[in-house]
């Protein structure tokens, strides 16, 4: 019993590590969806072709291979990232490549009488981004970025290649310490999806206080 | 005998193959209330919005208060306007448009405070005193704090005037803005105006299909028909003795469908 705690303690090691990179990784996911999204968006070439370049890349290539490269090739770079850095930046710019194209098309969502209002009205074009489209944008991303959060956590499994001590990577010292499969990953599997049901619920309750007054244009 | 506040002079705008405007010309006099009516698709929203600078002329030139609108006069040259002479030349102008495009996000008052806090700086308080003396104009006072989705269609018609209005320009371009109401809710935006027009000496450009509103509220009536100016004269000599063969069709068609005269 006593040694099954000790297991148990493992785990939940992992799951806050787990917890963390979630967190690091959808907020550096957040940023360069915001910026990739805005930059595919913007009036100068140079802007949309680098963000065009990122997504493509990012989408295109697998975040296994991004995760090897942040972790073991960057270094002959001079660049040197402990397995957490190198797996919040590889999740980060995996998953923000895909919400970038969620942000586009959700401020391509937003009409253009909420544009030509903001001429009326003399509004500068970062003025009418930033109190006009964003905020109404912005609840038409909320849902897809908590499908995009929960990939995000579920990806980050693959951290334990690099032997970042997560929730995955402890369930495997538990199963070739104890040799049983079965308690360790019916455990991992019941906390991935109880993560998975809190981001949905945050994001959900999130969701339901920005339509507060909304009423009659969405849910 | 004053200069005119609007000055168009041979513009012309097509959208792909279609020219809409072809060398149209005409001047609108300080504090005139001008009505623009014509057969739909005869291009009247598109000279408001050419005003309003929501469409780019192909040719010609627009003169508003005394400067180019699309043009900057630079050492004694005409240059393409770039954007920092187009915001200030919007603040001459206000428009209102058929399907109000209030920001759905903001309540009634945030709606009218947005723009004078933003583009002239004016302080919150001050901003709502005036948004408040607004709205209490076209009757909405007590609708300060509610969402547009909880208001009808007259009412978010009467809050998006409040809103032009709240920039203090000194031109205002209503685009059918009675069109999309159901019929009830007609005249209590048509007394907003009436009462605008009263009250102020602003210079007023009105896209209407209500004739009878348009007879009682305009110095001058302008009946377009493809992009061209048919007929132009004082509310009495249009809708009583049109002159023109267009004209006469126009307002018999107008007539049949139930529209007052
Ligand atoms: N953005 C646009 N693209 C293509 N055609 C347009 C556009 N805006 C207006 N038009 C066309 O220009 C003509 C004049 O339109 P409009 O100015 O809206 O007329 P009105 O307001 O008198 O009904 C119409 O035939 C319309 O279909
Ligand atoms: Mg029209």
């Amino acid at each position: 019993m006593t040694q099954w705690s000790g297991y148990f303690g493992l785990i939940l090691q992992g799951a806050l590590v787990t917890i963390e990179l979630t967190l690091m990784g959808s907020v550096l996911a957040l940023v360069m969806a915001f910026l990739a999204g805005l930059g595919r968006l913007s009036r100068f070439f140079v802007l949309r072709a680098l963000a065009t370049a990122y997504i493509e890349f990012f989408r295109g290539t697998s975040i296994f291979v991004q995760l090897f490269w942040a972790y073991f090739v960057l270094p002959f770079a001079g660049i040197s990232l402990t397995p957490l850095q190198a797996g919040v930046l590889a999740l980060g710019l995996n998953v923000g490549a895909y919400a970038a194209e969620v942000v586009r098309g959700a401020i391509k969502s937003i009409g253009r009488e909420q544009y030509e209002a903001c001429t009326a009205l003399n509004l500068g074009r970062w003025q009418a981004m930033h109190h006009i489209i964003l905020p109404q944008a912005l609840l038409v991303m909320l849902p897809t970025f908590g499908n995009n959060a929960i990939e995000l956590l579920k990806a980050t499994a693959v951290v334990s290649l690099i032997s970042l001590a997560d929730l995955t990577f402890q369930a495997q010292v538990v199963r070739s310490q104890t040799g049983n499969t079965l308690v360790p990953f019916s455990t991992i599997l019941v906390i991935y999806f109880v993560l998975a049901l809190l981001i949905s619920w945050g994001v959900r309750s999130l969701e339901r206080r920005m339509a507060r007054g909304l009423d009659g244009v969405r849910v | 005998m004053s200069a005119p506040i609007i000055k168009i002079d041979g513009i012309s705008k097509s959208f792909g193959t279609f020219k809409v405007l072809d060398g149209l010309s005409m001047q609108v006099m300080p504090g005139e209330k001008l009505a623009l009516i014509g057969p739909s698709g005869s291009g009247k929203t598109t000279i408001l919005r050419i005003l309003m600078t929501l469409e780019r002329i192909d040719s010609g030139h627009i003169q508003v208060d005394g400067e180019q609108l699309y043009h900057m006069e630079r050492n004694g040259r005409l240059l393409t306007a770039d954007e920092r002479h187009l915001a200030k030349m919007r603040q001459k102008i206000g428009m209102v448009f058929q399907l109000f495009n209030l920001f759905p996000h903001k309540c009634v008052i945030d709606n009218v405070t947005l723009a004078p806090m933003l583009t002239k700086g004016v302080p919150r308080a001050a901003a709502e005193k005036r948004a408040m003396e607004l709205l209490d104009m076209v009757g909405m006072v007590d609708k300060a704090k509610a969402m547009p989705a909880q208001l009808s269609g007259g009412q978010k018609q009467r809050v998006a005037i409040a809103r032009a209005l709240a920039l203090s320009p000194k031109i205002m371009l209503f685009d059918e803005v009675t069109s999309a109401l159901d019929p009830e809710l007609v005249d209590e935006v048509l007394n907003v105006m009436r009462k605008l027009a009263a009250e102020t000496d602003m210079t007023m450009l009105l896209v209407t299909h209500e004739m009878g509103f348009a007879h009682d509220f305009a110095d001058r009536v302008l009946f377009f028909d493809r992009g061209r100016i048919v007929e132009e004269g004082k509310p009495d000599e249009i809708f009583r003795h049109p002159k023109q063969e267009r004209t006469q069709g126009f307002l018999k068609k107008i007539i049949a469908a139930g529209h007052r005269v």
